[in-house]
């Protein structure tokens, strides 16, 4: 960045998208690895715990308190497909696309999760409820077709009826402190 | 063969078999001590050497033999456990994680002393929530009690173990990949060599990646012996192994086999058959890169030699997936083909360019504008990419090219009778595309300036009636 680079593109200390409890958060991870750097990830997922998202702008402070460039944490950032710049909805629902769902109706079932929702894959509700993505095998395929949302929470095996009930399910908000699934 | 004994399954019954307090009132940790206290560091890789315990996590490198190239003399080192466990249908690491914490802790506190290694991070895919949320308290259990942090059992030896979460992207799974992604960068596969992990690795420091089945397994052989571990199998692929079922059967299971059982009797004994009475036309052997399987297949073990006879690629993650008589090879196809074109990372030119081109092309087939000639320019293209014919960095893009080799191979005439059954007016190639193909000179500037040209007629190149050339 040229110095004369007028300052209102610095991003003010003032109003910090990171907060103390954040950064707070963040620091406590730099014991367990070699470099900074290695915490881009962890800070990623914190901020995007937070927001449901990661802005511009609080990629720069991650920037900052992991003492690397921007730019850095940018490429990081944008080459998982993970993390949104505008808010996700309250629940993130991925509907598994690969091949063992695939063979029992998965890249249906997705067009009939949109379909109901009004959406495309990868956009959220308008009452900001649900946002519905597409993922390759989520691990789960002993369910399949399946999905997962992002509190943990697995469904299938699914069918039309099941993709219903599990919207409405995922419409009453996040479950984070339900126990494991097996 | 005498009965066999599950071992990496054995606690999945118990209730609360995810406690410590169950775990070590089953016998856990006994086999840490035992390592721990009463063996050197070197003679216990000289025991997993001798047992030939060979990575689970696809590539089938032996174990013990890895943990030999660390280098003499080092000051320190480092363990990645892979964990991001990515491989469509393959779930097993996640019921290791999920339903015997424990074991697995055992498995990287042995392995980490026998390596020297006073940090293991566990690289968990984001998407394994469940078992993320068990580990952490599975780690915390472990630290009170005593199994891991400073001077375990009063032997000096001081282990940290750390998750470290992905971001949903496959190629962490490639261990340098990881590596990559671990050091809070794009998850790009470094070039081997110079950079050997063992060498060379994370933070550039002597680096051990390993699967989570494989460092399972290690418990057990330190309790029972390298000897007990070679009596289960067949000669090469010895020991028990986590197989997956999924697809079209009727229950999706995962059961822990000895090593070397056949497609056909994970089907039909622990699958339950194919589902809905119907028959099948082919499997995946081990995770989509390895390729398929033909239903007259169905009887060669699953082990890391065997299913190489097959033309498949080897055996992977031991994931089955089925597919039943009505699955269309080239749905399979478009499902392998969108998967890697989207998986794969875009550093090497034929892996990026080329998986994208075979999703593209397997989509025309899907419109209706399929050529004949277009499987022998796929097989062409399957043949040039990936770390065997040495085009590309890392072994994604063999794995690309292995479904599409085994299905032109295998599934041939399907192929073309699909093609030749599918042609939609429009949907060919374009007259430019046609030119080309035709060895005729193209008046550049004429393209520009022309407006899109007629749809070709139905009967495009190769369909059913047309003259030969
Ligand atoms: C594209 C690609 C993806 C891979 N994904 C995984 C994976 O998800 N989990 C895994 O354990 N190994 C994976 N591997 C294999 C690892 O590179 C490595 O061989 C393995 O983790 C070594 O552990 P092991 O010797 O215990 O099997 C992958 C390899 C490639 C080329
Ligand atoms: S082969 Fe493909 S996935 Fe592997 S490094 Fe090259 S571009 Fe990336
Ligand atoms: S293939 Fe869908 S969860 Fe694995």
């Amino acid at each position: 960045m040229p110095a004369e680079a007028p300052s209102q593109s610095q991003p003010s200390r003032k109003a910090a998208m990171l907060t103390e409890s954040m950064r707070e958060k963040i620091r406590a991870f730099f014991p367990r690895y070699p470099t900074k750097r290695a915490v881009t990830l962890p800070a990623l997922h914190i901020v995007h715990e937070h927001y449901r998202c990661v802005p511009l702008r609080a990629m720069h402070e991650i920037a900052e308190l992991l003492e690397i460039a921007p730019a850095e944490v940018h490429d990081t950032m944008s080459f998982y497909g993970f993390f949104p710049q505008a808010p996700l909805g309250d629940v993130r629902v991925w509907v598994c696309r690969s091949i063992s769902c695939m063979l029992r109706g998965g890249d249906e079932l997705l067009g009939h999760a949109c379909d109901k929702l009004g959406v495309k894959p990868g956009e959220t509700t308008p009452d900001g409820k649900l946002t519905v993505e597409f993922a390759e095998c989520l691990g789960i395929c002993d369910h399949a077709p399946a999905a997962l949302a992002d509190d943990g929470r697995v469904f299938g095996p699914l069918d039309e009826a099941g993709v219903d009930a599990m919207l409405e399910e995922l419409k009453r908000g996040r479950k984070d402190d339900e126990g494991p699934h097996v | 063969m005498a009965t066999f004994e599950p071992v990496l399954s054995r606690n999945w019954n118990v209730p609360d078999a995810r406690t410590l307090k169950v775990y070590e009132s089953r016998g856990g940790y006994q086999a840490a001590r035992k390592a721990l206290t009463t063996m050197d560091p070197d003679a216990v890789v000289a025991v997993v050497k001798d047992s030939e315990l060979r990575g689970r996590g696809g590539a089938g490198f032996p174990c013990g033999l890895k943990w030999t190239f660390l280098p003499k003399g080092r000051t320190e080192t480092l363990m990645c456990v892979n964990g991001d466990e990515s491989e469509p249908a393959t779930f097993n690491n996640r019921y290791l994680m999920e339903l015997d914490p424990h074991m697995f802790l055992e498995g990287i506190l042995i392995s980490c002393f026998a390596t020297r290694a006073a940090t293991a991070y566990v690289y968990l895919r984001y998407e394994y929530i469940n078992a993320y949320k068990i580990l952490e308290t599975a780690i915390a259990e472990a630290r009170a009690a005593g199994h891991l942090g400073k001077n375990v059992y009063g032997t000096g030896f001081d282990l940290d173990v750390w998750l470290h979460r992905g971001a949903g992207a496959y190629i962490c799974g490639e261990e340098t990949g990881l590596i990559e992604s671990l050091e809070g960068k794009r998850a790009w596969p470094r070039i081997k060599p110079p950079f050997f992990p063992a060498v060379d690795g994370a933070f550039h420091k002597p680096t051990v990646v390993n699967n989570i089945e494989t460092l399972c397994c290690v418990p057990h052989v330190i309790e029972r012996g390298a000897d007990w571990f070679k009596s289960i199998g067949v000669p090469k692929s010895y020991g028990p192994k986590l197989y997956t079922v999924s697809g079209h059967v009727e229950k999706q299971v995962c059961v822990e086999l000895p090593m070397g059982v056949t497609t056909r009797e994970l089907i039909d004994v622990h699958g339950g058959g194919v589902w809905k009475g119907r028959k099948a036309k082919a499997a995946v052997p081990g995770g989509i890169s390895m390729g398929l399987l033909t239903a007259d297949e169905f009887d060669v073990p699953l082990d890391f030699e065997s299913i190489r006879k097959t033309g498949c690629l080897g055996l992977g993650t031991a994931a089955v997936t089925v597919l039943d008589d009505q699955t269309s090879i080239v749905d399979y196809l478009h499902n392998t083909c969108r998967f890697f074109s989207h998986e794969s990372c875009g550093q090497c030119t034929p892996c990026r360019e080329g998986t994208n081109w075979f999703d593209r092309t397997i989509r025309r087939f899907k419109r209706g504008g399929g050529r004949i000639e277009d499987l022998d320019v796929m097989l062409h293209m399957a043949e040039n990419m990936g770390i065997i014919p040495g085009t590309t960095i890392c072994g994604l893009a063999d794995g690309a090219a292995w479904p599409i080799k085994n299905a032109i191979a295998k599934f041939r005439g399907e192929l073309e009778d699909y093609i030749k059954t599918h042609q939609t007016p429009g949907a060919g190639p374009t007259k430019l595309q046609r030119d080309i193909i035709a060895g005729q000179v193209v008046d550049l500037a004429a393209i520009r300036n022309a407006v899109p040209a007629p749809p070709p007629p139905a009967a495009a190149l190769h369909s059913p009636g047309r003259p030969p050339a």
